[in-house]
């Protein structure tokens, strides 16, 4: 119900709304949850550096790290945009079949587990994956022809493979609204499709392949699990030597410091975001109906369309088929002592439901599956609500909106161990009450997908023309009506990806779950992860089931929300 | 109109049902006092041990997990003020120092303290109290070297040997527990010098290095289902029981065994100690001596496959026939690598690494 009182001054029709009253929730929400865990880690972190001192080898603790992070950020990034942008404009101006289904799938890989993914990995791309087997038998050839793991392209390949989604969500959510006339126009005056392209569809879509770059820079440049998994022990982030140095050390200081920078080069990346966005974004009348879509033309339009299916295909969907594939396999058929040769199993499905040596901690998958959601579901609750008071607070352009535009991006640059500590502090009854359902997660979910949300409504609240809201004030409408009427069809999409992001963040996440969870809830990732800790294939397999069930069930939640969107935009 | 109210009915509706999905809050008689236990991810009891505890006692035990034993450990520094927990279980004799000088524990006796033997006892305060204990080894892939008519290495040197080049796979010392234990045997067994020198030549000889255990066993081992590369990796001497513990299909022997020749494996022991400023310390020392019991000993070997520290519990058969107990395993004062953990991963990470 807050969501609607909130917006409906600001669609009453006056020029120019005070709008800074849209903060108080969110500020109060982002003081308690954020800068107070986060400040009381530094303060305590610039206490102990002031009793014990701080010493360490600056150039191998810190620039020798960042100079590593930026670097492969911005190389993962620049990749992401090359695969993301012609698949955004794919699923933006093109119908095909199966095309929902591809969509779906190509969502997935964001929300899997960095194990999960390093093993699917292997599975395809290892000394003794399928690839090279395949290219070894073929090519009659003795040494693994792919030595990708273990490198530097094996954590681009990795952040391309998680991060592809945000461009095509957040950039072909834009692409679907931009009205398909505008560039027709410039072809009828003669424009080549290159130079229609460059100097109409880009400059109008810039706003949201700044956000979607942003938002897959700060990803990459706070990426942990695939550094320390694909990459190996020869590369470290600052995120990783965060990792090390609170947990493996016990050096908080040096920790604290690490955080800072990491912290600095978040702020500094989102102001100079937030400088080459400052243009005013044209608005533009947006389409809602998607009459820009049609089936492909011609050859080279034909070739594109097969091409992209073809990338998105291997690059995304290969590994996650390799992972269900593994999953239905016997592991350890060809193994000395057993005779059982390969084939089909439901084996380690099975085995999930069984609980053999009585442990007060096993998890039914039922139950970890429900607590999942449940979690999922609150973290899409409490960012739609924030997101919508934010982004409603946004549109207002001034330079308190931009410091506030800035700081709230602070959270996707703060390292899960960091934040995760920084609760245990704070709250010093991480649960808020023992009996209670535990808030904390979701809480800590939100902070994350937060920027998500506002990334994807802002630029979408920002298109809409006044005048329609004003027209229909005119018309008699009030607030409320004009706000259900006029801006909730024209933001149902991003809407849904901004949900689609938070559901997904939250169903994945276990970097500062693993500090605020508890056993009696334990969520998929926590049941993957406790499998995966123990030797033996049955151990092993189940956690592939429990990761392919993840994986399920993540794309089922997202079939929902998009059907949502959907019915909704039919009956318009 | 109508149609946007059903998004905002359905996802009520849908918030709704999901909220009633919340378990029910257990309704317990009132009077039943409660016990927390602070450990790590890998803690597990079975269900009919630990409500044993709970019926002589008239408790209820709950626990929390944070992590790894590092996690833990900083939960409980941080909040020493106000402790989360009446009892901490897993500190291990890596963390045992900083532990101790972060002040804590209160110390105990418990009675049955004086079965175990001496070797486990670390702290003469009693601060803690050992529980368990198991090695870090190295395991091998028992078809490969049957294969190949390849000879066990039989110490740390001949690790070094040709016919071992690029056969072993490491964890990373400053990133996984069983990587600072192999590097810390290697510590024992050459000196706080000279354990760099080894590093180098076993660089030479091609040693793999990973960041975590679950890729050393999963992806790079040639034993466990992954396929790897390498027929050795830095693992536990507990694991070829669990192989066969947790095979897809029942097995007539264990595909891995364990190396434990002299100093090639390190001793990891687990502590359990009361918090200061526990709500409830009677029943925190209670714990303490049921975790030494016979029953909670025997029950741990094949739920966190360690080995019981309390002489009179029974080895599960599976552990008496696969598991390897090395006669001299590594040692180094847990003084000692309280002061010199961050100089000697550093070290070790110039070395081997860069």
């Amino acid at each position: 119900m807050r969501l609607r009182r909130s917006a409906s001054p600001q669609s009453a029709g006056m020029a120019q709304p005070t709008t800074y009253w849209l903060w108080v929730v969110p500020v109060i929400f982002l003081v308690i949850f954020y800068l107070l865990p986060v400040g009381s880690i530094f303060e305590l972190a610039g206490r102990t550096a002031l009793t014990e001192g701080l010493d360490f080898n600056l150039w191998q603790k810190i620039i020798r790290p960042l100079g590593f992070t930026i670097w492969q950020a911005g190389l993962s990034t620049l990749f992401t945009l090359l695969i993301g942008l012609p698949a955004a404009y794919l699923f933006a101006r093109f119908e095909f079949a199966g095309k929902g289904f591809l969509r779906v799938l190509s969502t997935l890989p964001f929300i899997l587990p960095t194990v999960v993914v390093a093993a699917s990995f292997n599975a395809l791309l290892g000394p003794n994956g399928w690839l090279n087997q395949l290219l070894m038998t073929v090519f009659q050839i003795d040494t693994a022809p792919i030595q990708v793991l273990n490198s530097l392209w094996a954590i681009i390949l990795a952040h391309v493979f998680y991060n592809t989604s945000v461009i095509i969500r957040v950039v072909g959510s834009a692409w679907e609204q931009l009205d398909p006339r505008l560039e027709q126009a410039a072809r009828v005056m003669g424009a080549s499709p290159f130079r229609a392209l460059r100097e109409v569809t880009i400059p109008l879509l810039r706003p949201a392949i700044y956000s979607a770059a942003l938002l897959v820079f700060l990803f990459d440049f706070t990426s942990f699990g695939v550094v320390l998994l694909l990459g190996g022990p020869r590369f470290s982030t600052l995120e990783v030597e965060i990792y090390i140095q609170t947990l493996q050390m016990l050096n908080l200081p040096l920790a604290g410091l690490l955080s800072l920078v990491q912290l600095g080069c978040t702020l500094v990346l989102t102001f100079a975001y937030s400088r080459l966005n400052q243009k005013k974004n044209i608005p533009l009348p947006p389409r809602v109906r998607g009459e820009g879509k049609r089936a492909p033309r011609g050859g080279w339009e034909k070739g594109f369309v097969s091409l992209g299916i073809l990338v998105l295909v291997i690059l995304l969907v290969s590994p996650l088929i390799a992972l269900g594939l593994r999953s239905i396999l016997w592991l350890d058929g060809s193994r000395a002592g057993t005779n059982q040769g390969g084939g089909f199993t439901l084996l380690y499905y099975r085995a999930l439901f069984e609980n053999p040596r009585q442990s007060i901690f096993y998890v039914a998958p039922v139950e970890a599956i429900r607590n999942s959601i449940i979690y999922a579901a609150s973290t899409v609750g409490i960012t739609l609500v924030l997101g919508f008071l934010i982004a409603y607070a946004l549109k207002k352009r001034s330079s308190f909106n931009r410091w506030m535009d800035g700081l709230l991006m602070l959270p996707l640059g703060t390292s899960a161990v960091t934040l995760g500590l920084g609760f245990i502090l704070v709250f010093q009854d991480p649960y808020l009450g023992k009996s209670n359902f535990p808030w904390m997660v979701p809480v800590a979910h939100s902070l994350v997908a937060l920027p998500f949300m506002v990334r994807t409504l802002q630029p979408a609240i920002s298109s809409i023309p006044e005048s329609y809201r004003q027209a229909a004030a005119v018309m008699g409408a009030s607030p409320l009506r004009v706000w259900l009427e006029v801006d909730l069809p024209i933001l149902s999409r991003a809407v849904v990806v901004g949900c689609v992001f938070a559901f997904t963040i939250s169903l994945g996440e276990f970097g500062a779950t693993t500090f605020l969870s508890r056993p009696e809830y334990p969520t998929m990732p926590v049941a993957i992860f406790a499998f995966l800790s123990k030797p033996g294939a049955l151990n092993y397999g189940q956690a592939l089931a429990m990761a392919t069930i993840l994986m399920s069930v993540c794309a089922l939640g997202i079939w929902v929300v998009e059907k949502l969107q959907i019915s909704d935009q039919r009956n318009f | 109109m109508k149609k946007q109210y059903k998004l905002i009915w359905l996802a009520m509706l849908l918030l709704l049902v999901l909220s009633a999905c919340t378990p029910p809050v257990p309704t317990e008689a009132p009077e039943l006092s409660e016990l927390t236990v602070m450990t790590h991810d890998s803690f597990s009891v079975s269900e009919d041990v630990i409500a044993q505890f709970e019926q002589e006692n008239q408790v209820k035990v709950v626990f929390l997990k944070s992590g790894d034993t590092g996690s833990v450990l900083n939960r409980a520094i941080l909040s020493k003020n106000a402790p989360l927990a009446d009892v901490l279980y897993g500190v291990d004799n890596t963390f045992l120092s900083r532990a101790l000088e972060a002040d804590i524990f209160e110390p105990y006796q418990s009675a049955q303290l004086s079965k175990v033997a001496s070797e486990f006892k670390l702290d003469a305060e009693n601060r803690v109290t050992p529980v368990d204990y198991g090695d870090v080894c190295i395991n091998y892939d028992k078809a490969f070297f049957a294969e190949k008519g390849l000879a066990l290495p039989q110490t740390l040197d001949d690790l070094l040997k040709p016919e071992y080049k690029g056969l072993l796979v490491v964890e990373n010392p400053a990133t996984s527990s069983p990587g600072l234990a192999f590097m810390l045997a290697t510590v024992a067994e050459y000196g706080q010098e000279g354990f760099l020198n080894y590093w180098v030549a076993l660089r030479e000889n091609e040693v793999a290095v990973v960041n975590d255990w679950d890729t050393a066993y999963y992806t790079n081992f040639s034993a466990s289902t992954g396929k790897g590369q390498q027929p050795m990796v830095v693992s536990y001497g507990s694991s070829p029981p669990v192989e066969v513990v947790y095979a897809s299909e029942p097995l007539e022997d264990a595909p891995t065994a364990s190396l434990v020749g002299k100093n090639m494996c390190f001793r990891q022991i687990e502590f359990v100690g009361v918090l200061k400023g526990a709500k409830n310390p009677d029943m925190a020392q209670k714990f303490i001596d049921f975790m030494l019991s016979k029953p909670f000993q025997e029950d741990m070997p094949l739920q966190m496959f360690v080995y019981p520290v309390n002489p009179d519990a029974q080895l599960p058969d599976v552990f008496i026939q696969y598991a390897q107990i090395p006669e001299s395993p590594a040692r180094v004062d847990p003084q000692s690598i309280a002061d010199n953990r961050e100089k000697w991963i550093d070290a070790w990470n110039e070395m081997v690494l860069k």
